[in-house]
């Protein structure tokens, strides 16, 4: 088992001509993805590393049973990608694109709410589910199949952990990047739950930063778990949040720093690590192993 | 990008949300004309920061020379430890009431949030829960004037300003959506001789979307030369005041790094995202941005994913063959392509760490020495 995508997942590259869809989609097919179709408008008729390429998601979508997308779109295009991936039907979308303004971030959430889609991203590495597929741009390498899920705000934060827990032997059972800009489709909280659901995990990892009331609201779910959670929290060292204006402030009213997150988490029983190498031993603890 | 004042208000204008009759002056000339016209004068100096009337940063001249005076005061000091943009010269309003508007983005909750309050003016943060009101908006509904009513009900306003109230909130979350904003603020929103006016304005606009900002929109900038010259390269950097360069991939963690270098008792020179994907020329760039902060030692963290750790030390290579590198370099180099770099590292007599802990600690080691 696994969360959001597992082996069976029948993906779509939006983008794939591209120089990020291309060399990525040789990346997610030798981990052994099942990625069927691209779409690149103008396109349609040629093939990347033997995958087809559509002008339309429409087109694809009615060449076969697709039932994730992820994106590769420079950002001005990332919300008709989206929303034409969404009104074609399908229900996971992985945005990979940075610098996606703001209010279609808001419009492309809105419609994902109605439509009742998953989305991951944007600015997200991607997901994984380790030994079965992969939606993302990580490192192919440092992923083992096991019973550890891992939720992350950062990327490249979340191979260190996850380095971390292979060397140590512990596999993961999926990997999930939320993103790092202020509108993302998923919460910690949304995956924390699909995770106290799936029976492959067995505990959890948490990576977490400064900003934001995220870690907070998840510290109130992870009250609930019955299944134990690591966190680990970069921005121990920053300088006290720069605020976005008072409106910010009035939102968070003393949440969002290193040390309201870690009382929150602490609280609520999770465990802390202060440095990365110590996620691994806290996780094997926490297990009871 | 954040707007001075005055730049927000002439946003407000625009869109049909009254301001105070004004001007914005970048030198005390022509000053005392204009404040002449005025019956009553404000003069505000223009810096990207809250809380200028309790730093000195407002002045109430009582008349047309002493406005410029004040002008000229106010654009030769400092207010906030920021120097003074620009002085906006204004009508001084009557003010019988003041209240809280903002509309920003609430990223929990994915939606626009109106915020207001009855108790406007100073200190807002200080305003106790319960007087503020909170409202999320779905984005395919809009904002309807019988929000803006239900708002004004909430915050217990008098009937003769329910309907201003209601409009000036559609016109607010218009201008809101149409100029991207991150953040539109009010504050405070006044009633003067039973008209509501919008005595200060602080507008936030979303970067990402400058693709699409109108013409005439003015481009502010806040970076120091050396950040924007990051920009330019595609590579987030903030500097700071220790003596440890830092380039690491990805904001997470080269935040984390610098948390890590602060647990051996080191102190970051700044903080350098080369983000994913960076290529050979980037990088060697961003190599040299750092050497010429002066730092004691450079502490390099690449786990690389999009990034290919051989175009990296092919960067460094590059560098050292070119301009050499002055400092010590302490390389922590994993991931993709991974033994490719630490070949051309070692061509080239450098050598790098796996291991995260034993980099940082040897950085700040060697921080220690040089100090």
């Amino acid at each position: 088992m696994a969360i959001i995508v597992d082996k069976n997942s029948v993906i779509l590259v939006q983008g794939i001509t591209g120089k990020q869809g291309s060399f990525h989609t040789s990346q997610m097919l030798a981990y052994g993805a099942k990625v069927v179709a691209g779409v690149s408008p103008g396109k349609q008729g040629q093939t990347v590393h033997g995958v087809p390429v559509f002008d339309t998601v429409a087109q694809a979508v009615e060449m076969f049973p697709i039932t994730a997308s992820i994106i590769f779109i420079p950002a001005p295009g990332v919300k008709d990608a989206a929303f034409e991936a969404m009104s074609a039907g399908i229900k996971t979308l992985v945005i990979i694109t940075e610098h996606v303004p703001l209010h279609d971030e808001l419009d492309i959430m809105a419609y994902a709410e109605k439509q009742q889609v998953t989305i991951i991203g944007p600015n997200t590495f991607g997901i994984i589910s380790p030994g079965q597929t992969k939606l993302g741009i990580m490192p192919n390498s440092i992923y083992t199949p096991g019973p550890v899920g891992v939720v992350a705000r950062s990327g490249t934060l979340s191979y260190e952990i996850a380095n971390q827990l292979t060397q140590n032997g512990l596999g993961q059972s999926t990997v999930v990047g939320l993103g790092g800009d202020r509108v993302v489709g998923l919460s910690f909280t949304e995956v924390l739950a699909k995770f106290e659901q799936d029976p492959a995990t067995k505990a959890v990892v948490l990576v977490g930063e400064i900003g934001g009331n995220a870690e907070e609201e998840a510290a109130l779910y992870i009250k609930e778990m019955t299944k134990p959670v690591v966190a680990f929290l970069a921005g121990s060292s920053a300088p006290p949040g720069k605020r976005m204006g008072h409106a910010g402030a009035i939102i968070e009213r003393g949440k969002g720093t290193f040390q309201s997150k870690v009382t929150a988490l602490t609280a609520a029983g999770a465990k802390v690590a202060a440095l990365p190498w110590e996620v691994a031993e806290l996780v094997r603890q926490s297990m009871g192993e | 990008m954040k707007l001075y004042e005055y730049m927000g208000k002439d946003i407000l204008r625009r869109e049909g949300i009254p301001v105070p009759r004004g001007q914005a002056f970048l030198s005390p000339s022509g000053v005392a004309d204009f404040a002449a016209q005025l019956p009553g004068i404000v003069v505000k100096s223009q810096v990207l920061s809250g809380g200028r009337g309790k730093a000195g940063g407002i002045k109430f001249p009582a008349s047309a020379m002493e406005a410029e005076a004040a002008a000229q005061e106010l654009l030769t000091s400092l207010v906030k430890d920021l120097p003074v943009h620009a002085v906006l010269v204004e009508e001084k309003l009557k003010i019988d009431r003041e209240y809280y508007l903002a509309i920003t983005v609430d990223g929990g909750k994915r939606k626009p949030l109106v915020i207001a309050s009855a108790h406007g003016g100073m200190d807002i943060e200080e305003v106790p829960e319960e007087q503020i009101i909170k409202f999320h908006v779905d984005v395919h509904a809009g904002i309807q004037p019988y929000l803006g009513r239900e708002v004004a009900r909430r915050m217990g306003l008098p009937v003769s300003e329910v309907k201003p109230f209601s409009d000036l909130l559609v016109k607010l979350y218009h201008l809101f959506r149409k100029y991207d904003a991150e953040l539109v603020e009010i504050n405070p929103l006044v009633v003067s001789d039973g008209k509501l006016i919008a005595a200060d304005a602080k507008i936030t606009i979303d970067d990402e979307a400058a693709y699409r900002f109108p013409e005439w929109l003015p481009r502010v900038e806040e970076r120091t030369d050396l950040e924007l010259k990051a920009a330019e390269i595609g590579i987030s950097f903030v500097e700071l005041a220790g003596d440890i360069g830092v380039m690491a991939n990805g904001a997470g963690i080269t935040m984390a790094t610098l948390d890590m270098i602060n647990h051996f008792g080191g102190s970051p020179r700044n903080f350098m995202d080369a983000g994913g994907g960076a290529g050979t020329e980037a990088t060697a760039k961003a190599l040299e941005i750092l050497l010429s902060t002066n730092p004691k030692v450079i502490l390099v963290n690449i786990f690389g994913g999009i990034t290919r750790c051989d175009d990296v030390a092919r960067a460094f290579s590059q560098v050292k063959e070119s301009i050499g590198i002055s400092v010590p370099l302490v390389i922590r180099l994993v991931g993709t392509n991974e033994e490719a770099g630490i070949e051309i590292l070692r061509q080239q007599g450098m050598s790098a760490y796996r291991n995260i802990e034993e980099a940082v600690a040897k950085a700040v080691e060697l921080a220690g020495e040089a100090r």
